[in-house]
């Protein structure tokens, strides 16, 4: 600071035989005049950027250099040599200064976005990513490792950064850590810990940071909303007016949970006592309300329901918590799984803990003492605590009118072609796409692994891949530790199924695969089959349902006598035969030939 | 001896070990190695390293992204004797990098390319073309399912 201090020995030099000269000049007879707006005004004249103003405790924390600086500092100096002046001569020049007035109105303290005009939201993104959850993330890994040095803008309407959802209503109830529902971390099967975020804060780069960012980077605007889409302009709108426009964008704005209409006419007593699940508040409010009451009732029977009822269910062991789940198939995933497979498993869920309420149609709901009545169509009533709707998704399509952009009336969601584009440089990716599956036909996939198959392809198309929609997205579910499998395909029980099972041991869980423990659960009938011969009726006799252990297997779903879905159950690590089989197409006259390609008595 | 039964329209066999252990009738669709739709390995048809292969554990697509890309095509097309001696550069200004975001690339002594359990990729095993000895990591927590988690 050396040049400070010679510079106001100087200027007290000319100050002082200014002063003794006695002159008209407003420039010479204030000093102020002369050692601060001078040099703002040729820095004026050098196209610096319009200065903002800052206080002078801030000065210190800004590193010196670049234009606006170059007043700051002029401020700076003029303030302390005219501080200093006063002080030696004993005039108070403040008072008698105007254009000391004007600085301390210039050096009130500025709002709190305009610090310099590089810290700022972009108003253009080579790539908008609209929405924050796994099929954007996956987009934007995609796009970061083909287009070297992308810049990458997300914007989410949630507070939190991308993370995945399957842990929500798995892992994360499994817990041992008290403070799971902060930590939000989870052992995998293979004993590693993990987080549900997909990546910490350090690996995005600020939103404000990313025009600047010589290599690139991924952003994420959280709480930010985009409330409309022009098209034509390659632009968005954000809920607080912010313009962002884009070259490339990707939709994957996913879904919120339906809800039932006979809940929403219920009023604010029974939506205070209900939870939509989704989301990790969701989880974070379910875990606490678990605690503290007596009985909550799961309504739906799919994988959301069935798994939440599961993990409630076994924590109901400790905690006398009261787990029904009710739906109005006859048993749990009756929509996915073959009758006498969904039966089987409604008896494993039954033993975790769980009281099911199967073919119920709830006709209203009612909060009377503080407990919620569930008036059921067929006259039975269920007294419950909380109420979980997991009655499926409806997917987030907002800005299909303001894009312009067709929705599909039979799948819901945006309709776009077997490349994931909806218009030019517009993909959607996630369970808001609806898109042409050439091997399986037109569908929605409402799964995780789907949403990290079709975010990284939207991702490769975004960076000028032009690929179909190809390789087949697969699904898991475990309901307990007796059952678990993975599916693939088109999973629909309303279509024919041949399912090839083998003996059980006790060596097929989920639970006995990760831990190599006996479970000592499995089936006590190991002895043969004895029947050889198709029975053409449709129920087996009783003693044959005990001795039918559906321990492992594999279940093939046609469509015009090709396969078009299977399910891998309790059968692991075979995924990619089962994927060939699908591409394939074929029609196999002997599907028992094609389960020998999965050796389901080995391991 | 299998035994078949039919509910309505699903079928139910049960089979023995011994049933299946005749080998499979089943006919499967010969792999074609340059379907353009599938799925690439580490190495394109066209000796390209393809970046966007989960077996890279997300190298390419982090924060140190642009480092690693730089030292792994030096290595890829490095013709030195000892391939990748004349890409201590690029590795030294990598290895800086990856220090810098110790969250991501946690240090551990076999780092390469695939160490951080963060890193996302699809649920997918290791399909027959990728490049042997590099593991994938996932971004589901597919438990025992899927042979596609990192070490």
């Amino acid at each position: 600071m050396s040049r400070v201090s010679s510079s106001v020995n100087n200027l007290q030099i000319n100050l002082i035989n200014i002063r003794n000269k006695q002159t008209n000049n407003i420039f010479l007879s204030d000093p102020v005049m002369l050692f601060v707006f001078v040099p703002c005004f040729l820095s004026g004249l050098n196209n610096v950027r319009t200065p903002t103003c800052v206080p002078v405790a801030r000065m210190s924390t800004e590193p010196l250099g670049g234009g606006g600086d170059n007043l700051k500092y002029a401020l700076l100096v003029g303030a302390a040599f005219v501080g200093s002046l006063t002080y030696v001569s004993k005039i108070n020049l403040f008072l008698s200064s105007p254009s000391l007035v004007l600085i301390c109105f210039l050096m009130r303290t500025p709002a709190a976005d305009s610090t310099s005009p590089s810290h700022k939201l972009p108003s253009h993104t080579p790539y908008l990513l609209i929405g924050g959850g796994t099929a954007s993330f996956a987009a934007a890994r995609s796009i970061r490792a083909r287009d070297p040095g992308a810049k990458v803008l997300i914007v989410t309407d949630e507070p939190d950064l991308p993370y995945m959802r399957p842990p929500l209503s798995k892992e994360l109830w499994f817990s041992d850590d008290p403070s799971v529902t902060e930590t939000l971390r989870f052992k995998q099967w293979n004993g590693k810990e993990r987080s549900i975020y997909f990546q910490p804060p350090s690996f995005y780069i600020n939103p404000e940071d990313l025009d600047s960012a010589e290599n690139g980077g991924v952003a994420v605007l959280t709480s930010k909303k985009v409330v409309h889409m022009d098209v034509r302009g390659n632009k968005v709108k954000l809920d607080d007016d912010t313009e962002i426009s884009y070259d490339k964008c990707l939709i994957a704005t996913g879904g919120i949970p339906r809800s039932l209409q006979v809940l929403e006419r219920s009023g604010e007593e029974v939506m205070k006592r209900t939870t939509l699940f989704r989301k990790i508040e969701d989880f974070k409010s379910l875990d606490k309300v678990s605690r503290s009451v007596n009985s909550i009732t799961i309504i739906g029977g799919g994988f959301l329901g069935s798994e939440l009822a599961c993990a409630l269910g076994r924590k109901s062991t400790e905690s006398g918590l009261e787990v029904v789940q009710m739906f109005p198939e006859k048993g749990n995933m009756g929509k996915v799984l073959p009758e006498y497979l969904s039966n089987w498993t409604t008896e494993k869920v039954k033993k975790e803990g769980v009281k099911i309420i199967s073919e119920a149609l709830v006709k209203s709901v009612a909060c009377k003492d503080d407990k919620l009545e569930i008036q059921l169509k067929d006259g039975r009533l269920v007294r419950t605590d909380h109420i979980v709707a997991a009655v499926g998704l409806e997917p987030n399509v907002d800005l299909a009118k303001s894009a312009g952009l067709e929705v599909d009336s039979d799948f819901g969601g945006y309709r776009v072609n077997a490349e994931l584009q909806a218009r030019s440089n517009i993909w959607v990716a996630g369970d808001a796409a609806c898109f042409y599956d050439i091997r399986l036909g037109r569908r929605r996939v409402e799964h995780h692994d789907h949403a990290v198959v079709s975010g990284r392809l939207a991702g490769e198309n975004m960076t000028g891949a032009s690929k179909p929609y190809w390789h087949q997205s697969m699904f898991w579910s475990d309901l307990g530790p007796d059952v678990g499998y993975e599916a693939i395909g088109i999973v629909d029980s309303s279509l024919p199924t041949v399912g090839v099972f083998a003996k059980a041991t006790a060596k097929d869980t989920p639970k006995a695969a990760t831990e190599k423990s006996g479970t000592g659960i499995r089936s006590e009938s190991e002895t043969e089959d004895t029947a050889t011969s198709p029975v053409a009726s449709a129920t087996p006799a009783p003693a044959v349902e005990h001795k039918d252990d559906y321990g492992k297997g594999v279940i093939f779903y046609l469509r015009d006598k090709v396969v078009v879905g299977i399910i891998l159950w309790n059968v692991f690590n075979r995924m990619p035969i089962a994927r060939k089989i699908i591409k394939d197409g074929e029609e196999h006259a002997d599907l028992n030939e094609v389960a020998k390609l999965f050796n389901i008595h080995e391991d | 001896m299998s035994s078949v039964r039919e509910e309505g329209k699903d079928k139910i066999i049960f089979v023995t070990k011994e049933d299946h252990e005749i080998p499979s009738s089943a006919d499967l669709i010969e792999e074609d190695p340059d379907d353009p739709y599938e799925e690439k390995g580490l190495i394109l048809p066209n000796g390209e390293i393809n970046w966007n292969c989960p077996c890279l554990g997300g190298m390419a697509s982090g924060p140190c992204g642009t480092e690693f890309k730089d030292a792994f095509s030096c290595f890829h097309y490095s013709k030195e004797e000892v391939k990748g001696s004349d890409c201590l550069e690029q590795f030294g200004v990598m290895q800086e990098c990856l220090q810098k975001y110790p969250e991501i690339y946690p240090q551990e002594d076999d780092s390469s390319s695939s160490q951080t359990s963060q890193d996302s990729a699809p649920a997918e095993p290791p399909s027959p073309n990728r490049a042997p000895g590099n593991e994938q990591d996932s971004e589901t927590t597919t438990p025992n399912k899927e042979s596609s988690e990192e070490s």
